[in-house]
């Protein structure tokens, strides 16, 4: 237990700040703190590895207000990542239905936002814009941390859309 | 275990064109009756099923590992074939890729009682694959998957997924239970298929080893590697003793990378919620040092047919061997802390035991299989070269519970640290990438590594033009499910999430 409590303080805060500010983001003031809804449509699980990175202590995401949510009916934000397989289609939009208005549209990783490496596959939508249009998109394979962060920002602050 | 003293790679047993690295050789047939015979013979060696598909010729195709190397055995099948004789007889997980087979490609496994759909969700109007221009009409259409029921007093359903509470994979969980006591779990995937395989057709090789790299995210060394050896030996091409030392070097620090991820979501998921918070950042340094030295934070695209995409520097090894030395001494400290933590141990231990004779039975390897007395690794068993030269230690424990998969995951990386730390420090330069030649015939090949979780598996048929005509890359992702099924029963279901993450299955690289 020592070993634990020592380990503990000797690590201290290692949380950095968002790289751009929140006025570049365009991020109003804070009113309240928002909630993600994650579903994967089908990544490679690479998102999914750079999700729980915004987790770690180092990138924090809930410092800055914001928190994963289990339940849909909770989310402000759907952040959604891999193509969008063919199998995952009803269950995504199930999940957004199930989203109280004003709700936005996260697209993580190139592949939610055009079909990435898997486009023109048989079993996929080749990405979000012909399911539930993105209202923010964050490109990359995957996107690193810091670039879903903002993106995440950028999301909270755009309009609200898929009422 | 030199593959060629072995009785099975010799001519009377048809198992008798070895390959190098690690010893394997293709057995082709177009007898039915041979295919289920040498798979007997196999399964009767104590040989393990990794993986069984089908591609574009009509064949199937069955990866098979032994203690003395790996068998490829294909069956080929007349054009017009309706059906192929089922190997879950001989090898019981076959089953659920006969399924898949029968999903995609319309082909009925003989001799296979459960023809439920596995990858066929009830949307496509014909098998996309099939190899006939009319193919048969689907079964599945329309209709909702017919989980295996539990009757009793007081048993009751629980359905969970495909979208789950938190940032996973999707997936279905079905679980008969009685109070918080589950009695029986039955997976249902597919819903990250992709259709790669139909991707892979047509490719070159540069996009061909793109698509390689994000079968599993996590696993995108493994995965390239696998594939780039496959392709190194369709084209007999030689790679340079500097290119395969930083190629091991990249697949230990997958193999750490994931072992610490996975330490810190154990203790969390068992209520230490600091855990995360002990290993992430340490993840997270690994992520920046393979961003800055081999451009991507995932080491995606760092290897490559023929090499790997950033060669090592003199500044670059230096900065490896700080990172060892720091890993080292915070892992062992976290070592200390998990280990002498009375809460996390009741948590990790008599939870989710796969016992040692059903781990055999299913054939798993890997880390699982390694936490459950099956002693499988590539990097031990076959003197796969750099690493066989620093002797690779085996990981072994026979209880089967979160705890030996804990204890597994410790071992393992402080054996990759040492190992890292030798290949570093001996490594001879340069790494120079070698040229592909364009084959004048069809050509195939197959290469096997160790990844974090167990065995990948790749194969390709290259056509001339360099461009891919199929393509398979497998990990024991879909054998995992088998193992947690087996073990989550006489669990409580808070528990599942603590065992599904001890095996953390690829749910990506399940739904070929
Ligand atoms: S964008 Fe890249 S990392 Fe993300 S799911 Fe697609 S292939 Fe994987």
């Amino acid at each position: 237990m020592w070993k634990l409590l020592w380990k503990i303080l000797k690590t201290g805060t290692l949380t950095e700040s968002p790289t751009r500010t929140q006025e570049e983001t365009g991020r109003p003031p804070f009113l309240h703190s928002a909630s993600i809804r994650h579903v994967d449509a089908g990544s490679c699980n690479g998102c999914e590895l750079e999700l729980w990175a915004l987790e770690n202590p180092v990138t924090s995401l809930s410092s800055l207000g914001f928190s994963f949510v289990a339940s849909p009916r909770h989310a402000d934000i759907l952040l959604v990542t891999g193509p969008v397989s063919c199998h995952m289609k009803e269950a995504l939009e199930t999940t957004h239905q199930a989203m109280p208005a004003p709700k936005r549209v996260l697209a993580v990783g190139d592949c939610a936002i055009s079909g990435g490496v898997f486009r023109g596959s048989y079993a996929t939508h080749d990405g979000l814009s012909s399911i539930l249009p993105p209202d923010v998109t964050v490109h990359g394979c995957p996107p690193p941390p810091e670039a879903i962060v903002e993106g995440v920002l950028r999301a909270f602050g755009s309009p609200p859309h898929h009422s | 275990m030199e593959g060629d003293s072995s009785p099975f790679f010799s001519p009377e047993t048809g198992f008798d064109r070895l390959h190098g690295g690690i010893p394997h050789t293709f057995l082709v047939t177009e007898s039915p009756d041979r295919y289920l015979a040498q798979a007997r013979l196999l399964s009767s060696n104590g040989a393990r099923l990794l993986t069984l598909w089908s591609e574009s010729l009509p064949a199937i195709r069955a990866a098979i590992l032994l203690r003395e190397g790996l068998v490829l055995l294909s069956l080929s099948l007349p054009k017009d074939a309706v059906s192929f004789p089922s190997l879950s007889s001989i090898f019981p997980p076959a089953a659920r890729f006969e399924r898949t087979i029968h999903d995609l490609f319309g082909l009925i496994p003989d001799g296979l009682a459960d023809l439920r759909p596995w990858i066929d969700h009830g949307l496509w109007s014909h098998p996309p694959l099939s190899h006939t221009p009319s193919p048969l009409t689907r079964l599945a259409q329309g209709m909702d998957y017919p989980f295996v029921r539990v009757r009793g007093d007081g048993v009751h359903e629980i359905p969970v997924g495909p979208v789950h509470a938190g940032i996973i994979e999707p997936g279905h969980f079905r679980f008969s239970v009685v109070g918080e006591k589950v009695l029986r779990l039955e997976t249902r995937m597919g819903y990250t298929h992709k259709g790669i395989a139909r991707l892979f057709r047509g490719r070159n090789l540069p996009e061909a080893a793109r698509l390689a790299s994000r079968i599993s995210g996590d696993s995108a060394v493994a995965t390239s590697l696998a594939f780039s050896k496959a392709v190194e030996e369709a084209l007999d091409i030689e790679i340079s003793e500097g290119v395969r030392f930083v190629r091991a070097i990249l697949l230990e620090r997958e193999r750490i990378a994931n072992h610490l991820a996975d330490l810190g979501a154990l203790g969390n998921d068992a209520g230490l919620a600091v855990a995360l918070s002990l290993f992430h950042p340490l993840r997270e340094a690994m992520h920046r040092i393979n961003l800055s030295l081999f451009g991507h934070r995932l080491l995606f695209d760092s290897v490559v047919p023929g090499g790997v995409s950033t060669g090592l520097s003199g500044a670059m090894i230096e900065t490896l061997l700080l990172e060892n030395e720091r890993l080292q001494a915070e892992v062992s400290l976290l070592e200390r802390i998990y280990a002498d933590h009375g809460g996390l141990q009741d948590r990790f231990q008599n939870t989710g035991i796969l016992s040692p004779e059903v781990a055999g039975r299913l054939g798993i390897g890997g880390v699982a299989g390694r936490a459950s007395g099956q002693g499988w690794d590539l990097r031990v068993d076959h003197r796969e070269d750099p690493v066989h030269r620093f002797a690779p230690a085996l990981a072994l424990d026979h209880i089967g519970d979160v705890a030996s998969r804990v204890r597994i995951r410790f071992f393992e990386i402080f054996e990759s640290l040492r190992l890292t730390h030798a290949l570093l420090t001996s490594f001879p330069g340069p790494d120079i990438c070698a040229t592909i030649p364009d084959p004048p015939a069809p050509r195939e090949g197959a290469g096997i590594v160790e990844g974090f979780r167990g065995e990948v598996l790749g194969w390709v048929r290259i056509l001339p033009g360099k461009i891919l005509a199929d393509a398979h890359i497998a990990d024991g992702s879909p054998l995992l499910w088998h193992a947690l099924e087996a073990s989550v029963p006489g669990n409580l279901v808070a528990d599942f999430p603590l065992i599904n993450k001890s095996f953390n299955p690829s749910y990506s690289a399940s739904d070929l």
